[in-house]
C-alpha cells in the first residue's frame, strides 16, 4: 500500500490525451523546486529596495504614554521611521466583522496602534532601513513609555461579569455569540438510557507555514499604481483591500504571488505588519521589503483552535445517539480578524458536530470571547478538529456505556449511504455520502479484528495498545452564500483564460493559486483532456492579478472543485471555437469533428485531417485565407461559480493505531489509516500527500502542537525550539485507500481533499490513547496530548 | 562597509572573495551576497534543516555559522550540487514520488537525504526517517521523502527498483 514502487508513477513517456484526469501524474513545477530554482518572495529584491522592520510590544495590554524616534531616525541606513499616526493618515481603518453573523462585533483595526496595545508582539512602530539588519539596529534605539492594562488572558477571566472590558464601550468580552437548538432536546435527554458528558480542551496551534509571511510593496507615486510581491494564498482578495484601504484604484493595484512557502490559511488574513509595509513604500516611494521572522510568526502569524468544548449525548438502549447538547467557547485574540473574521471556526464547530450522523435532535451555544493573545483565525480544516473530536469522543463513551463495539456504534449512527439528499439539524445540505462504505473499508484496511486480539494479547504483556477511529464531514467549496452575503468582497467564483498560441500550444491563466498542493498540475491534467492535447502543451499560470481573471483563489479546498471546473468549462468552450474554425477550414461541419492529442480528426473514424498547430498558424498569420466571416477565436474566458448546493461536502474515516508508554507518557504513533471520498480524484498522487500531509499536521495537534501562554499573556514557547513540530521519526507511515463520490452539480465532480487529513486525525489519535488507557481507568481530555499530560492521567503525579 | 571583513572562499567549485561583516550568517552571505537562494531560512536557530549546505562535504546549518567561519573551507549548496549532477537521482525520485509540496524545506533536504546515500549503503526506512528527523516539512507527510530517498539510494547504490 505504501511502498514507493507499487504503482506507476507517470512512467509513460507520452500520453494519450483523454487520459490525464485520474493518473497519478508528476507535477511539473517541482521540477523547479528540486532545482533549486524556486522563486519565493523571499529570495526576490528589487532595485533600491528597502527593509522593514518593527519594534514589538513587550505587554499583552498596556496604553502607550509616549514613543521616541529621534535617535532611530539618525541611525545609520535609516531611510524612515513610521508610527500609527504616520499610516493612519494614508490606510483607512477595517473591522473584522461579516453582516450574516448577527450581533458580531470588533475594534476598528489600523496598521500600527494609535494609543493602545493589545497583545504582548504588536507591532507598534516600523523602521525603513537600508538593510533588515540596519532596521533591527535602529528599532533598539526607538523608546516607548508604556502603562500596563488589565490583562485578559484565559477564558474564565474574559468570561466573568465584572472583567475588565478589552474594548472600552463594549458590553461584554463577547465577539460573538450564536445558538442552535433543533428537535425535542430535552425530552430525549429525559428519557434516553444513558447520557455521556464530555469535557474536552483543545490548545492553541499555529500553521508554522516554513517560509515566513514575506510580501514586497512597490508604490510607483509617478503614476499612483502599487505592485506587491506577496507570498499569499489570495491575490485578489489583496488587491481590493490595498486598492480600498490605500485609496488607489483597484486596475492600478497589482497582487502577484511566486512560489509561496507553505500557507494553510495562514497566508490570506491581514496583518497589520503587511498593511503597514504598504504605507511604509509610499513614504518612502521605494519598494519595502518585510519578511517575518520566525519569532514575529509566532507571534503575529493568526493561531488557531483554542476551544473549551462541554458536550453530552442522549444515547439509546440500543447504542443510538439520539441527541447532542454542546457548550463551545473559543478565544481568539483582541479582535476579529480581517476580512474572514474569527467567528468561522466556532461556526463551523457547532454547525459541524454530529455531522456523520442521525441525530434526532441538537443544541447548540457558542461564545466568540476576546483575548489579549495573539488573533485566531481560520487555519487548515477550520473547526473541523474540535467538531469530530467532541463527536467522536462522545461516541466512544456512548459504545463504552451500550457495551458496543466502536465501529458497531458507528454502523448504528451513521446517516445511511441510501439517505442522500438529506440535511443536517444545524441545516447543512448533503448531497451524497458514503460513510457506511468508508466504514465498512476501514475495517478491512485496518484489518481491525487482528489488531484488537493481538492489542488483547500484548496488554496481558503489560503492553499499551490503542485503536481510535474517527469519521468526519468535511465542508468544501463554498459558494456566494458564504463571504459574499457577509459583505466581504471575497469571490466564490474563478475564471480561466485558455489560449491557442501561434505555435499550436496552450497557456492556461487560471485565478485558483500554487502553494504546493499541485494547482497547476491538476489544471493542466483537466485541460489537456477536456481540450484535446497532450499535458505537455499545456502552461499554467497562476497568481498574478495583472494576468489572471478574477477569482477567489485556493482556500476550503476549493482548487479541484471551483477551479478544476472552472477550467474544464473553459476547455470546452475552447474545443467548440477550435473545431469551428477547422471546419471552417476544411469545409466540413464542427460536429463532424474532434480534437485529439492536438489533430483534428473526424469523429467517426479518428482519421487526422489536420493539426491544432496549423489552425494556430492560419487563424493568427493567414485569416485571409480563411472564409469571410470565421470567428477565429482562439482564446477564451471563462468564469464559474458554484451554485447548486451551498457547499460541496466530503467525508470519510481516519483509524489510529498507538502504543502508550505508561511510564513515560510517550505515544508511539504505529499507523494512521484514512478512507476519503473527495469526489473526483483528478490525481491520486496527490491527493494521497495532501491527505497524509494533513494527518501529520491534525497528529501534530494531538500529540505536540500548542502555543503555550504566561498569565501575563506572554507566548513561552515562541520559536521552533520550543513549539514542536511533528518530524519525520515521529510520524508513521499513513495508509490512504479512497472512495469516490463524484459531486453531480459539477461535471468534473471533485470536491476537494485539503482538510480531510487533518478533520480527524487529532480525534481518531485522543480515541486510540484513551483506548490504551481505558484497562487503567485513566482519560485524556485535552489536546496536545503531552507526555506530562498522559502521566498525570495515569496518576503518576 | 564599516567594520567588513576580507573572506575568501570556494563556494561551488569557484574560489569568492568578498567583504562581509563579521555577524553575517554563511545563510545570508549565500543568500544575499551571492544570490544563492535556494539555501532558504525557516527558523534562524537549526531546527528546521531549510538553510543546509556542505561545507567541506558535511551538512551543516547556514543560519548558525558565520561567513567568516568558512574562510578557507568549501561550501557547496543546492545550486551547484544541482549543476554537478549530483543531485540527479534524488531529484528525479523527488519528483517522480511527489517528495515535496510548496518547496520550501527541499534544498535542505536534499542536501542532507545526499549526504545519507552517498555513504555507500542503502538505508533502510527507519534510518532515513532519522536521518531527515531534522528537516521540517510541513506539507507533506514524510512518506513519499522517505519513499523517494529510498528509492535515490537503491539507484545509486545499483540496486534495482525492487
Amino acid at each position: 500500500m505504501n511502498a514507493p514502487f507499487d504503482r506507476p508513477l507517470g512512467a509513460a513517456p507520452h500520453l494519450q490525451p483523454g487520459v490525464h484526469v485520474g493518473r497519478p501524474l508528476p507535477r511539473p513545477n517541482a521540477k523547479r523546486l528540486v532545482a533549486g530554482r524556486g522563486n519565493y518572495v523571499t529570495d526576490m529584491k528589487l532595485p533600491r529596495m528597502l527593509h522593514a522592520a518593527f519594534v514589538r510590544s513587550p505587554f499583552a495590554h498596556a496604553r502607550i504614554l509616549r514613543i521616541d524616534v529621534e535617535a532611530a531616525r539618525a541611525a545609520p541606513g535609516v531611510a524612515l521611521v513610521a508610527t500609527g499616526e504616520d499610516l493612519a493618515k494614508l490606510c483607512t481603518p477595517w473591522v473584522g466583522t461579516l453582516d450574516h453573523f448577527k450581533g458580531m462585533k470588533s475594534e476598528p483595526q489600523l496598521p500600527l496602534p494609535l494609543d493602545r496595545v493589545t497583545w504582548s508582539g504588536q507591532a507598534v512602530v516600523a523602521v525603513v532601513a537600508e538593510s533588515r539588519a540596519a532596521a533591527e539596529d535602529a528599532c533598539e534605539l526607538v523608546e516607548i513609555e508604556f502603562e500596563d492594562l488589565p490583562i485578559l488572558a484565559d477564558l474564565d477571566t474574559a468570561l466573568a461579569p465584572d472583567a475588565p472590558r478589552l474594548v472600552e464601550g463594549f458590553a461584554d468580552n463577547l465577539c460573538f455569540r450564536s445558538s442552535l437548538e433543533s428537535g425535542a432536546v430535552d425530552d430525549l435527554f429525559a428519557s434516553a438510557a444513558h447520557v455521556v458528558e464530555a469535557d474536552l480542551a483543545f490548545g492553541r496551534h499555529t500553521g508554522v507555514t516554513l517560509e515566513p509571511r514575506a510580501l514586497i510593496a512597490d508604490y510607483d507615486a509617478s503614476v499612483h499604481a502599487l505592485t506587491v510581491h506577496h507570498g499569499t494564498q489570495t491575490p485578489f482578495q489583496f488587491q481590493d483591500l490595498y486598492s480600498r484601504h490605500y485609496g488607489i484604484p483597484e486596475g492600478r493595484v497589482r497582487v502577484a504571488a511566486p512560489d509561496v512557502g507553505g500557507s494553510f490559511g495562514v497566508k490570506l488574513h491581514v496583518y497589520h505588519e503587511d498593511m503597514a509595509v504598504i504605507g511604509l513604500s509610499m513614504l518612502a516611494r521605494r519598494p519595502v521589503k518585510y519578511v517575518a521572522d520566525r519569532l514575529e510568526a509566532f507571534v503575529s502569524d493568526i493561531h488557531a483552535r483554542d476551544h473549551r468544548v462541554k458536550a453530552k449525548a442522549a444515547v439509546g438502549a440500543d447504542g443510538r445517539i439520539l441527541a447532542m447538547a454542546v457548550e463551545d467557547e473559543t478565544a481568539i485574540g483582541p479582535f476579529s480578524t480581517y476580512p474572514r473574521t474569527s467567528a468561522v471556526e466556532g461556526n463551523q464547530v457547532i454547525r459541524l458536530i454530529g455531522a456523520p450522523y442521525r441525530l434526532e435532535a441538537y443544541r447548540a451555544d457558542l461564545k466568540v470571547v476576546f483575548q489579549n493573545k495573539t488573533q485566531t483565525s481560520q487555519y487548515r480544516a477550520v473547526g473541523h478538529p474540535i467538531a469530530c473530536a467532541v463527536t467522536e469522543h462522545l461516541m466512544e463513551k456512548a459504545a463504552a456505556a451500550t457495551g458496543l463495539d466502536p465501529f458497531e456504534v458507528r454502523a448504528r449512527n451513521l446517516i445511511p449511504d441510501d439517505a442522500y439528499p438529506c440535511q443536517s439539524l444545524t441545516g447543512y445540505k448533503f448531497e451524497q455520502l458514503s460513510h457506511e462504505a468508508c466504514l465498512a473499508k476501514l475495517k478491512t484496511l485496518m484489518d481491525y479484528d487482528r489488531l484488537r486480539a493481538e492489542q488483547a494479547e500484548l496488554r496481558a504483556r503489560g503492553i499499551h495498545r490503542g485503536i481510535g477511529i474517527a469519521a468526519f464531514v468535511e465542508i468544501t467549496n463554498p459558494t456566494p452564500a458564504f463571504y459574499g452575503i457577509g459583505g466581504a468582497r471575497i469571490s466564490a467564483q474563478d475564471g480561466a483564460v485558455i489560449q491557442i498560441t501561434p505555435s499550436g500550444e496552450v497557456r492556461c491563466l487560471i485565478s485558483v493559486t500554487e502553494q504546493g498542493q499541485g494547482t497547476e498540475a491538476i489544471i493542466g491534467q483537466i485541460v489537456a483532456d477536456y481540450l484535446g492535447v497532450s499535458r505537455d502543451i499545456v502552461r499554467v499560470i497562476t497568481g498574478d492579478t495583472e494576468v489572471t481573471p478574477h477569482g477567489g483563489a485556493t482556500w476550503a479546498c476549493r482548487g479541484a472543485g471551483i477551479g478544476g471546473e472552472t477550467a474544464l468549462q473553459a476547455a470546452r468552450k475552447l474545443k467548440a471555437n477550435v473545431l469551428n474554425v477547422a471546419a471552417a477550414i476544411l469545409q466540413a461541419q464542427p460536429d463532424d469533428l474532434d480534437l485529439v492529442d492536438a489533430e483534428v480528426v473526424d469523429r467517426a473514424g479518428g482519421t487526422a485531417r489536420l493539426s491544432l498547430a496549423e489552425v494556430a498558424r492560419i487563424a493568427y498569420f493567414r485569416s485571409d485565407t480563411l472564409p469571410p466571416g470565421t470567428d477565429a477565436q482562439l482564446t477564451v474566458a471563462h468564469h464559474f461559480a458554484p451554485s447548486g448546493y451551498p457547499f460541496a461536502f466530503t467525508n470519510g474515516i481516519h483509524g489510529c493505531h498507538v502504543e502508550v508508554d505508561t511510564e513515560t507518557g510517550l505515544v508511539k504513533i504505529l499507523k494512521h489509516f484514512v478512507v476519503e471520498d473527495c469526489g473526483r480524484i483528478i490525481n491520486p498522487l496527490l491527493v494521497e500527500e495532501q491527505v497524509r500531509g494533513g494527518v501529520v499536521q491534525g497528529l501534530g495537534a494531538a500529540f505536540f502542537e500548542e502555543c503555550r501562554y504566561d498569565d501575563a499573556g506572554q507566548l513561552v514557547n515562541g520559536s521552533l525550539a520550543d513549539y514542536l513540530v511533528p518530524m519525520s521519526c515521529e510520524m508513521p507511515d499513513i495508509v490512504i485507500a479512497h472512495m469516490e463520490t463524484p459531486t453531480r452539480d459539477t461535471e468534473l465532480g471533485a470536491k476537494g481533499c485539503g482538510e480531510a487529513g487533518t478533520a480527524a486525525s487529532s480525534a481518531a489519535a485522543l480515541n486510540a490513547v484513551n483506548d490504551a488507557l481505558a484497562p487503567l481507568n485513566a482519560e485524556l481530555t485535552q489536546i496536545p496530548m503531552t507526555p506530562a499530560r498522559i502521566l498525570k492521567a495515569l496518576g503518576a503525579y | 562597509m564599516a567594520g567588513a571583513v576580507p573572506l575568501t572562499l570556494t563556494v561551488n567549485g569557484v574560489e569568492t572573495a568578498r567583504m562581509v561583516a563579521p555577524r553575517t550568517t554563511l545563510a545570508d552571505f549565500l543568500r544575499t551576497d551571492l544570490e544563492l537562494t535556494a539555501t532558504h531560512v525557516g527558523c534562524e536557530m537549526g531546527a528546521c534543516g531549510a538553510c543546509l549546505v556542505l561545507l567541506d562535504g558535511v551538512p551543516v546549518h547556514s543560519c548558525l555559522v558565520f561567513a567568516v567561519q568558512a574562510q578557507g573551507q568549501r561550501v557547496e549548496t543546492v545550486e551547484g550540487l544541482v549543476a554537478s549532477g549530483a543531485l540527479a537521482p534524488l531529484q528525479q525520485a523527488f519528483h517522480e514520488r511527489n517528495a515535496l509540496q510548496c518547496g520550501f524545506c527541499t534544498p535542505g533536504m536534499l542536501v542532507n537525504a545526499h549526504a545519507l546515500i552517498t555513504k555507500g549503503t542503502v538505508p533502510d526506512r527507519e534510518e532515513i526517517r532519522d536521518a531527515i528527523s531534522g528537516n521540517y516539512c510541513r506539507c507533506t507527510g514524510y512518506e513519499a521523502i522517505v519513499d523517494a530517498i529510498e528509492a535515490a539510494a537503491r539507484k545509486l547504490n545499483g540496486e534495482g527498483a525492487e
